[in-house]
């Protein structure tokens, strides 16, 4: 079965990831069931591959990013590509400089994979249509984080076996949060409930239109939930007057051992990191193997990242 | 000269309550000189210039409230030239041009020089206005007086709003003693800070920071409070949401005298055309909901919206090819304003009257200029076009130095023939 999907995913070889929203459930399970190939893989003593072989690829940060553009890094190491990181998030590019043109001097490089993180939603739509390399968003403003969905979907499949028919709540800052936004097409896409729980000054309008449920409080917005994902509540954003403080978030909102017992018996947490222990979770409860994923996510996330690499490049 | 004689057309001027089938002639001196239905040949001189208008409609020629012309500063996105010849093809002929230029026109001495330049490239009537605000910085009120003794029409910080309530009480007290015209452009920076689009759903999907309808409303009903108390002309330059057509009615309702305006964009496009961060979709005020367009355009028909303008705002490609929170804010539209508004002749939600009404004779009442009108010896400034051609917008046939039109590859019903400034053939379709 799996081959066969791959096989489809293959033919109609779309050329850039740049969000879950433009992707068809086929793709989606396409790349999840490549990575589960390489999960074996990456615990192995030999981790290479020469599948990427020649390939260029470009880590493009505009915004500082430890986690994911290491795990981009290491995902097309691995997979034998050339790999070239630029941190633009410091340097003199980011002023002066337009998006285009540094499209346009990459583009003249000749590179196979541009990998782009970008603190305006749209960055990667728009540069996918000036280069003529592949294209995998890596996280743009407040609107997508593909590969954190899929890898979130990955780890969650890892664990309880399947996607279709859990009970999924996603809390925190909904509004700042692209993560919020790929897992809520993600998990629906793949069948399961969505809830999301947020004070109302965090939650984006109309959410529900996005198919999900929305609360404002833990317990009815916990209630049966098999998965419960906290997000970061991101301080760099912050701007304006959100919440009256972080003390009243944590009482309503950060994750407890007592609030988690609102979700079902066998929950199990997720975090997309970098975590603020004792804001949005319990310090303990973030480290407790027996229910957090978040050093699973992390693992997985290369899996996930080696099979976009490798599906999406240019053959 | 020649004298003119414009027949075998249907007529319509809302200004003196005309439509009927008939005849116009125009006397040696650029004015009308007889127009109607009871107007035949023999009034004419025997020398006049017959033109068969083939039941074809003429109307007054259109008085555009908002445009931006680059001159001076910009003169790479739009020139008095360009935008000339763009509003003739598109049936304007007399336009108000927006003062935030480079430099601002924001003092006596830049009015000079706009009078001079538009006198000497234009070849449509001018209307400058001026800054309401020194700077466009919010504090400092203009010299309205002195400015308007030079032939400013009007003041607006064309995109941006006096925030202080302070200063917008005394701007209105003093203008309601000179008697000059205020033209609000109406959002709440506090409110609608780092938004570029509505707040909806769309914005959600896209990961934008929306604009909420707040952000207007709360403007309008401060404004209209201060009003209240100081009797200016007050203006409100675009309006897009449902909830400030209400309060617009309530204040109407009650006897206060202002008038308001909307842009095309909002009155034929709504915030799905955005599509996938379609930049040339980005304008202000936003694009929102199909019941916020709906409702703007029952508010032209029932009259609470008096005007509607082009918002004509050229930008090049550069400002435009950006992230879309970064790409530049507006879109031409002199040339195409009019076979849009016509399109809601078509699907009827607009009667054909209250279209060439809110083009015409309406804002040329709020500027109080003698246009928007064929009365007997007035301009002969003439639009003629045929209601039914379709056709398909593509920027690159548009005149405008700038191709950032919102509604490229729109199909359209209705296009404009000639074009008649002070009696003369300005612009014919080819």
């Amino acid at each position: 079965m799996a081959v066969e999907i791959n096989k489809i995913a293959i033919k109609d070889q779309p050329k850039h990831l740049l969000g879950i929203q433009n992707l068809s459930i086929q793709e989606a399970k396409a790349i999840l069931e490549e990575a589960k190939t390489f999960i074996k893989l990456n615990r192995s003593t030999s981790k290479k591959l020469e599948v990427l072989r020649g390939k260029t690829q470009i880590n493009l940060f505009f915004e500082p990013s430890t986690r994911t553009q290491s795990s981009f890094d290491l995902a097309g190491k691995r997979l034998g590509a050339d790999v070239m990181t630029m941190n633009v998030a410091n340097s003199a590019l980011k002023k002066g400089e337009t998006l285009m043109d540094t499209a346009m001097t990459l583009n003249a490089m000749h590179p196979d994979i541009i990998v782009i993180r970008h603190q305006d939603s749209g960055a990667p739509n728009l540069l996918s249509q000036k280069v003529n390399c592949t294209v995998i968003n890596a996280g743009d403003g407040r609107r997508e984080h593909p590969t954190q969905a899929l890898l979130d979907a990955l780890t969650i499949i890892n664990r309880k076996g399947k996607i279709e028919g859990l009970k999924i709540a996603i809390c925190g800052d909904i509004l700042h949060s692209r993560v919020a936004r790929s897992n809520i097409y993600l998990m629906n896409m793949l069948g399961a409930e969505v809830n999301v729980i947020a004070p109302k000054t965090l939650m984006p309008k109309s959410i529900e239109r996005l198919g999900v449920k929305s609360f404002t409080n833990m317990k009815n917005g916990l209630d049966g939930c098999d998965i419960v994902m906290m997000l970061r509540l991101q301080n760099e954003r912050m701007q304006g007057s959100f919440l009256p403080s972080k003390r009243e978030y944590y009482e309503f909102y950060g994750l407890t051992p007592e609030k988690l017992k609102f979700a079902n018996k066998n929950a199990l947490i997720m975090h997309p990191g970098p975590m603020n222990r004792g804001v949005e979770i319990d310090t303990k409860l973030a480290d407790d193997i027996n229910v957090s994923l978040v050093k699973e996510q992390v693992e997985l996330g290369v899996a996930v990242r080696m099979a976009c690499l490798k599906m999406y490049c240019k053959k | 000269m020649t004298e003119k004689f414009l027949t075998n057309v249907r007529i319509i001027d809302p200004s003196q309550k005309m439509d009927e089938k008939g005849s116009v002639i125009i006397g040696e001196n650029g004015k009308i000189k007889f127009i109607g239905k009871d107007i035949k040949k023999k009034d004419a001189s025997s020398s006049a210039e017959v033109i068969d208008l083939k039941n074809n409609i003429l109307i007054p020629g259109i008085v555009d409230m908002k445009a931006f012309v680059g001159e001076p500063g910009y003169e790479y996105k739009e020139n008095f030239r360009t935008l000339s010849h763009a509003a003739l093809a598109g049936g304007v002929t007399s336009i108000v041009t927006m003062p935030n230029t480079k430099p601002l026109i924001d003092n006596v001495s830049m009015v000079d020089f706009i009078i001079r330049r538009g006198r000497d490239k234009a070849s449509v009537n001018l209307f400058p206005s001026a800054t309401l605000t020194r700077e466009i910085a919010g504090k400092q009120m203009t010299e309205f007086g002195l400015l308007s003794a030079k032939g400013i029409i009007g003041f607006t910080d064309v995109i941006k709003t006096v925030q202080s309530t302070e200063t917008m009480s005394k701007i209105m007290d003093y203008a309601s003693d000179i008697g000059v015209l205020i033209m609000q452009h109406v959002e709440d920076y506090e409110l609608s800070k780092n938004g570029c689009i509505n707040e909806g759903e769309v914005s959600t999907r896209l990961g934008l920071e929306g604009i909420s309808y707040i952000a207007e409303k709360i403007i309008i009903e401060r404004d209209l409070s201060l009003l209240n108390e100081f009797s200016c002309r007050y203006h409100i330059n675009q309006i897009s949401s449902k909830e400030s057509l209400e309060v617009i009615k309530r204040n109407k309702e009650n006897g206060l005298n202002f008038s308001v305006g909307v842009s095309i964009n909002n009155l034929s496009l709504n915030e799905n055309d955005i599509g996938d961060f379609k930049t040339f979709l980005k304008v202000s005020p936003p694009l929102r909901l199909e019941e916020d367009r709906l409702a703007l355009v029952q508010g032209v028909e029932s009259g609470l919206i008096d005007v509607i303008v082009s918002d004509h705002t050229p930008e090049d490609e550069e400002g435009k090819r950006l992230p879309f929170s970064q790409a530049a804010t507006g879109a031409i539209g002199i040339e195409t304003l009019f076979p849009l508004a016509l399109e809601m002749y078509h699907n009827e939600t607009l009667s054909l009257e209250k279209i060439v009404q809110a083009l015409t004779i309406n804002p040329a009442k709020i500027l109080k200029i003698n246009k928007g009108t064929l009365k007997k010896g007035s301009d002969a400034d003439i639009c003629i076009f045929d209601l039914n051609t379709p056709w398909v917008i593509k920027a690159d046939l548009l005149k405008s130095k700038s191709k950032n039109t919102a509604v490229e590859d729109r199909k359209v019903q209705g296009k404009v023939l000639m074009t008649f400034l002070n009696g003369e053939l300005a612009f014919e379709s080819q």
